[in-house]
């Protein structure tokens, strides 16, 4: 008997091998300003990688390459083994994002923000329905599914954003700084369900902030620093390269700051 | 706090191509995003609406007087200002829809809702012709609107004129929108937005033909006249006017000058069978027009040749 190795088989063979994420020496200028230099992480799947830099220190910009925004001059960044700029849309599937601003509608219930976000991924609305009354049940708002957005808390808002991340399945979730203005129990209840989604559901997550105190000792750890890697690794490996006794200080040694305000 | 995750196999997933439902999927999606999002604003609606109607019942009302036109196509006798000015405001709600989604469009950049547009798997020309098309669709919800308003005013137009003048409002609906994409794109922020009211929307407006015939113009001002002529919102309106009587443009007796026909001689003409040419200058304008505004939108977005890219920043702006 012989096997066909059809286009979509290999390409999930592909997948299947591939990490999560990979960027590879990617620099990124606006004008005269180098915003990344030579910029280099990955993600692997089922693991939760935290992006921690100060605000300015390129993560926003890293996000917008990534997501396609606008295209990488130099370098490479793959999706599951797919190069965002040759196959923009197999990696596009692949991606969840949670940006930092809020990009629901308001006027619009959560279950109409949901069907919009599935048709921008060409899922048919008897599909949608399900997915969209899945994911919120992920994030404990199946309840609330035909009420506006306006009626939410921030914290509630925040996780409809996850539930609609989730809805064409990504391997592959960025968050930026998805906890920014929410209170500590919503921002507990955030980190929870996100982690839920990496043990869970085996996603590989690239979580970006300035907040320490969100990174687990289990967690990957990117250091950042205008525009550069300064140290990927575990938690333990943070601590033993900088001899420091926490991550806070270990990051205020790593980037010469003192300005804790910033890394709180 | 306690959720349940279901388990789910991650090597199952395989990539998937998009066929033709996707796409009609993804269409269908941003279409009715637009049109539920402005249903929902009652507010905009009505602002929207009344704009036009003030001009309809004041303006028109005072200026009929003042202003009366001559025949001219496609009118076959003497019409009131009122009916004159009629695709004139037509094409009013065309261009405030269009630059109000502009607006809206750069507000989304700044917050970031355009992003969760930009990152969807398709093609970017495809995704921004699609939120195009949503745009107008709004804007042909509000111009029929408008015309049941206005026919229970009087202006009555054929009543195939109803559905003749469908494809000329999509048709001028999609070239201010392109306008308006473009523009989006270049401006870097909301605040430049009253800019574009003052440089963009008022002259537009009144140096077209949508409040008088080009021919008055030309007598008050030859140099306005030119202007008025190259003005794609001219030719905007003037389909508009023609395809309310079921025409595309005006049928012209070659014998006739320019000023008798009360049209331009030198637009692009094709003759016809009883002899007489047809001019079919506002179509060809509109088209090209459209064509050229879209791709200069769509060059604007690419991320790798846009301009977006090169000015910086993920909203045109910061780089965090």
């Amino acid at each position: 008997m012989t096997t066909v190795l059809t286009q979509d088989t290999a390409n999930a063979a592909s997948e299947a091998a591939a990490d999560a994420l990979v960027v590879n020496g990617v620099s990124h200028r606006f004008g005269d300003k180098q915003v990344l230099d030579k910029v280099s992480l990955s993600v692997a799947r089922g693991a939760f990688t935290v992006l921690l830099g100060l605000n300015g220190a390129g993560k926003s910009t890293l996000f917008a390459l990534i997501t396609r925004l606008y295209d990488n001059v130099s370098g490479e960044i793959r999706i599951l083994g797919h190069d965002v700029r040759r196959r923009p849309t197999a990696a596009l599937q692949q991606l969840g994002v949670v940006f930092q601003s809020r990009t629901l509608d308001s006027d619009l219930t959560l279950e109409q923000n949901l069907f919009y976000h599935a048709a921008l991924h060409g899922i048919r609305k008897a599909d949608a329905k399900v997915r969209a009354a899945e994911a919120l049940t992920t994030v404990g708002l199946a309840d609330r599914a035909h009420e506006k957005i306006r009626n939410l808390s921030g914290g509630q808002a925040r996780r409809v954003e996850i539930a609609r991340s989730l809805l064409h399945r990504p391997g592959l979730l960025l968050l930026d700084e998805a906890t920014v203005g929410l209170d500590i129990g919503s921002r507990e209840s955030v980190l929870s369900i996100v982690r839920g989604l990496v043990e869970r559901q085996g996603l590989g997550v690239l979580w970006a902030t300035h907040l320490i105190d969100e990174i687990a000792p289990t967690d990957r750890v990117v250091v950042m620093h205008k525009g550069r890697i300064l140290y990927t690794g575990s938690v333990p490996g943070l601590l033993q390269a900088t001899g420091q006794a926490n991550v806070r200080e270990a990051f205020r040694s790593m980037t010469g700051t003192d300005d804790s305000a910033e890394a709180a | 706090m306690n959720v349940d995750i279901p388990m789910r196999s991650f090597e199952a997933r395989a990539p998937r191509r998009h066929g033709l439902g996707a796409y009609g999927a993804c269409f269908r999606g941003i279409v009715w995003r637009e049109v539920l999002r402005f249903l929902y604003q009652r507010e905009r609606f009505f602002s929207a609406l009344v704009r036009p109607l003030v001009w309809l019942f004041i303006f028109a009302a005072g200026f009929r007087q003042v202003l009366g036109v001559s025949i001219i196509p496609p009118y076959t006798t003497y019409v009131l200002y009122e009916t004159f000015i009629t695709p004139g405001l037509i094409g009013m709600i065309l261009l405030f829809n269009a630059m109000q989604s502009s607006l809206s469009m750069v507000y989304d950049r700044e917050t970031g809702a355009m992003r969760t547009l930009l990152v969807a798997p398709f093609p970017r020309s495809f995704l921004l012709l699609s939120k195009l098309i949503g745009g107008v669709a709004v804007a042909v919800l509000q111009v029929y609107t408008f015309l049941v308003i206005a026919y229970l005013w009087d202006i009555v137009p054929p009543w195939y004129g109803y559905i003749t003048v469908l494809p000329a409002l999509l048709l001028s609906g999609l070239m201010l929108g392109a306008l308006a994409l473009l523009m989006s794109s270049l401006i870097r922020q909301l605040e430049n937005f009253a800019g574009v009211m003052n440089f963009v929307i008022f002259p537009m407006f009144f140096a077209s033909s949508a409040l008088y015939p080009l021919w008055r113009i030309r007598e008050g001002s030859p140099l306005l006249y030119e202007i008025a002529r190259f003005n794609p919102f001219t030719h905007a309106v003037e389909l508009v006017r023609f395809a309310l009587y079921g025409e595309i443009g005006a049928k012209i007796d070659p014998t006739m000058t320019p000023v008798q026909a009360g049209v331009s001689l030198d637009g692009v003409l094709i003759p016809l069978a009883s002899g007489e040419l047809l001019d079919l200058t506002h179509l060809v304008v509109v088209v090209t027009c459209t064509v050229l505004f879209l791709g200069a939108a769509v060059f604007a977005y690419n991320p790798s040749k846009g301009l977006i890219a090169r000015r910086g920043g993920p909203g045109g702006g910061n780089a965090g």
